[in-house]
Order: structure tokens, then sequence, then C-alpha cells
């Protein structure tokens, strides 16, 4: 068992395999999209308070979902790196930092444009939107200790630390809005069986959000090819892939 | 022990200290992590009186008297056990009705009325169409909060 | 049915509404493309390093 996870956590074949998935995902990830984007902004009725504005949820939600679990990825693979010393999980820490800062990104930015029309202000300091903006700090700390630190082995370690340091801010992230008093809303979705949401608008919801997903996935992929074959660059298996028939 | 098992130790430790460090400092800080005082806060005493705070509650249905010539506003917040009138002057957010949950920042008068700067709305967690709305008896907003007993 | 004006009005919230889609297709788009483009570019000056280095070499 553990010897099998040795092999396929090798770089070449860790390489191959994600050649082979990240076609799939992305053309899963293009059909969500499309229903995704339908359902929300077609089928879906308008909400009874917000009106229509309460569109941007089917960005603003997924991006704030995925920036939490970009995290987790980040933080696990970096961990599994420094502890088990295997290479794929910093190679992979280090793939998903980019992509947690764009989601982040997006949840705050979108947010500010559903605050203003509804709270009526773009920006508020309460503890949900304070923590969301310390988790995008978080990863573009993590990528500029990546970049400043010319040893690949000893920035995978700084950076690993840093991503299980700041583990403690997602708890805070998902329970501030019951802690404490905030302008954000409580969490609609708690458990699935009796959401605070009409079905029509959570299907919906549920399909951008694994949209959102996929794609997180097959781009995870894609940036671990470029870190691997950077990692790899003076071995043999990747001289030949870069001499290869199918690059040029 | 193994060096590996020792690295997992290292780093279940400095997870467990961050987090231990953490919750003392929230609650050290509890206080000025809320965002806004409720009405109750304010009656009992809580809230600061020389500077400026924030006051979150629920708009009481048919407390809001409009000025006639100007934007001036005057609403009685209340968190269901006890309630402060606010005053405000300005543009309200889309939001503002009666009966929503709204927080307002400004401060507390010498008479007792709390006078806003700035008013936003705070909306629930609840999603649905208007039909639905309607259905399940809201007919506006939340419009379903009366005035309490004084 | 809604007519297209009224889907593009968004009930007068077609600025936040849009910009916010808007938003998420820039960075959505760049992720994708970025690393794509990124490992396409790593490829092929790893390949032409290695067959310099080749020539060079006797």
């Amino acid at each position: 068992m553990f010897e099998r996870f040795h092999k396929f956590a090798s770089p070449p074949h860790f390489h191959a395999f994600a050649r082979m998935l990240s076609p799939w995902l992305f053309g899963v990830s293009a059909l969500l999209f499309a229903a995704g984007l339908f359902g929300g902004l077609v089928y879906a009725p308008a909400d009874y308070q917000q009106g229509e504005s309460f569109r941007i949820i089917y960005i603003h939600v997924p991006s704030a979902w995925l920036s939490m679990f970009v995290y987790m990825v980040m933080a696990s693979a970096g961990a599994v790196g420094l502890i088990w010393k295997v290479k794929m999980g910093d190679i992979v820490a280090r793939a998903c930092a980019p992509l947690g800062a764009s989601f982040t990104f997006l949840a705050l930015a979108t947010g500010s444009l559903w605050g203003k029309p509804m709270w009526g202000t773009w920006w508020v300091w309460d503890a949900r939107l304070t923590s969301e903006l310390i988790l995008l700090f978080l990863y573009l700390g993590y990528m500029a200790l990546q970049s400043a630190i010319e040893d690949r082995r000893a920035a995978a370690r700084a950076g690993a630390v840093l991503a299980i340091v700041g583990v403690v801010n997602i708890p805070i992230i998902h329970y501030s809005v019951e802690w404490w008093s905030t302008l954000h809303q409580g969490a609609t979705i708690t458990k699935l069986d009796r959401p605070s949401m009409d079905i029509s608008m959570l299907i919906p919801l549920l399909g951008m959000t694994l949209a959102f997903k996929t794609l997180f996935a097959a781009v995870l992929l894609v940036r671990t090819r470029c870190e691997i074959l950077e990692f790899e660059q003076h071995t043999n298996w990747v001289r030949e892939l870069a001499t290869g028939p199918e690059v040029r | 022990m193994t060096p590996r098992r020792k690295r997992m130790l290292i780093i279940g430790l400095l997870l467990a200290g961050m987090g231990v460090a953490t919750a003392l400092i929230l609650q050290a800080f509890n206080q000025n992590l809320m965002y806004f005082y409720s009405p109750s806060d304010v009656q009992a005493g809580k809230a600061p009186d020389a500077r400026d705070f924030r006051i979150g509650g629920l708009v009481v249905a048919g407390s809001v008297k409009r000025a006639t010539d100007k934007l001036a506003v005057e609403f009685t917040l209340s968190d269901l056990k006890q309630e402060v009138v606010v005053r405000y002057e300005g543009i309200l957010p889309d939001l503002f009705r009666e009966g929503q949950g709204i927080v307002a920042n400004g401060k507390l008068g010498p008479d007792g009325v709390f006078a806003a700067r700035e008013v936003l709305a705070k909306h629930d967690e609840n999603y649905m169409p208007p039909e639905v709305a309607e259905a399940l008896g809201h007919p506006g907003p939340d419009a379903t909060l009366t005035r309490s007993a004084p | 049915m809604k007519s297209l004006t009224e889907f593009f009005a968004m009930g007068g919230y077609a600025t936040y509404v849009w910009s916010s889609y808007a938003l998420a297709a820039v960075v959505l788009i760049w992720n994708v493309v970025q690393p794509l483009r990124r490992e396409r570019q790593l490829l092929r000056t790893m390949g032409s390093r290695v067959q310099g280095g080749r020539r060079v070499a006797p």
C-alpha cells in the first residue's frame, strides 16, 4: 500500500497521471459552468428581498468556499511534504497558492460588489470580511516566501510551516458570523437537508460550486506539471520529455 | 521515536499552540471584534458614551418617520428585548425596510436618541423567490416583527 | 419568458451583477491560460537547451 503510494507520488508518475486526467476535468468543468451559469442567471428566480442582485451569490459563494478549501489542500500537501518528505507534497502546495489567492480575491471583490447595493457599503471591518482578507495575505505571504527563497527545499519547508500555522484562520472565517456580531449574515447552507435557500436557487449554486471545484482540480494538475518540470529539470526523464515528439 | 514521528509531533504541537494562542487572543479582544452593540447592550450601559459606536437591530414595523422636506428619518431599533430610537439624515441602502436588520454608526445623545452618521442594511441568510416568501407569510421583508410591549 | 433587455438590466443592478461575472470570467480564464502557456514555454526552453547542449558537447 505504502509502496504503491510512493510510486504514484513520484514526479514522473504523477506527471503522466496529471497529463491524462486534466483534459477530462477541463471538459467536465466547462459543462458544469454552462449549466451553472444558465441556472444562476436564467433559471433561478429573483430573491424576495434582494431581487436580481442576489445572483452575485453564484460567483461569490463558490469563490469563498474554494478559497478555504484550496487553503486546506495547500496546508495538507505542505504537511505531507514536511512530515513524510514526499516531494509531491511540496510541489502540490506550491501549485495551490496562486489559485487560492485568486479565489480569495474573487470572493472579496464580488462580495464588495454585492455589499455596495445591498448593505450600502463596499467594505466594513467586521470579523468575516477581515478574516477573509487575512486569508488573502496568507496566500500572498506564502507566494512571496516561495519566490524569496532560492533553495526550493528550504522554500517548501518555510512555506509549509506558514501554511500550517495559518490553518487556525480557517475556522475563524467559518464561525466568525456566529462568534461575533457581523454585518455579514450567517451561513445559508450548514446542513444539506434543510438549507435556508429555495431549491430552485440552491441547485444552480451547487452546480457552480462543482464547476469551480473541477476547474480548480484541472488547473492544479497543470500547475503541478509545471512545478514538476522545474523541480526535476535536470533529470533524464524531463530531458526526454522536453525533446520528445509531443513538444514540437 | 523515529524522525518522522518527531516531525509529526512538532507540527501537531505547533498547530495546537497556535490554536490555543489564537483562542486566548480572540477571547481577550472579544468586545472589539463585535461589529455592533445590540439595543440591550446600549440600555444596559455597555456601549461607549463618549465615542462613536455601531448599533444593530431590527427596524420596528410602523416606527419609521420620514421628514417631508429633507432626507431625515427617525425609527426605532429593537433586538426583541430592548429598543433604541435612531435618528439619521442621508441616503438609506436599498434593503432598508421596516422589519429589516440594520447597523447604524454614530453616537448616543444625552436624550438617549442615537444620532447615526451611517446606516447599513444587514440581510439574513434566507434566499427564496417572492411567491415562496408570500406563502410562508413574509409579505414584505420580515414585516412580521411588531412593536414589543413597553 | 423575460425579454433580453430585462435580462441585461438585472432589475437595476446590472453594474454590480455583470461586473462580478466579468471579473470572475477574467480571473478564471487567466487561471487556465497562464499555466498552460507556462508549461509549453518550459518544455520548449528545456528542449532547446538540452539539444543545444548536445550540439556543443563533443
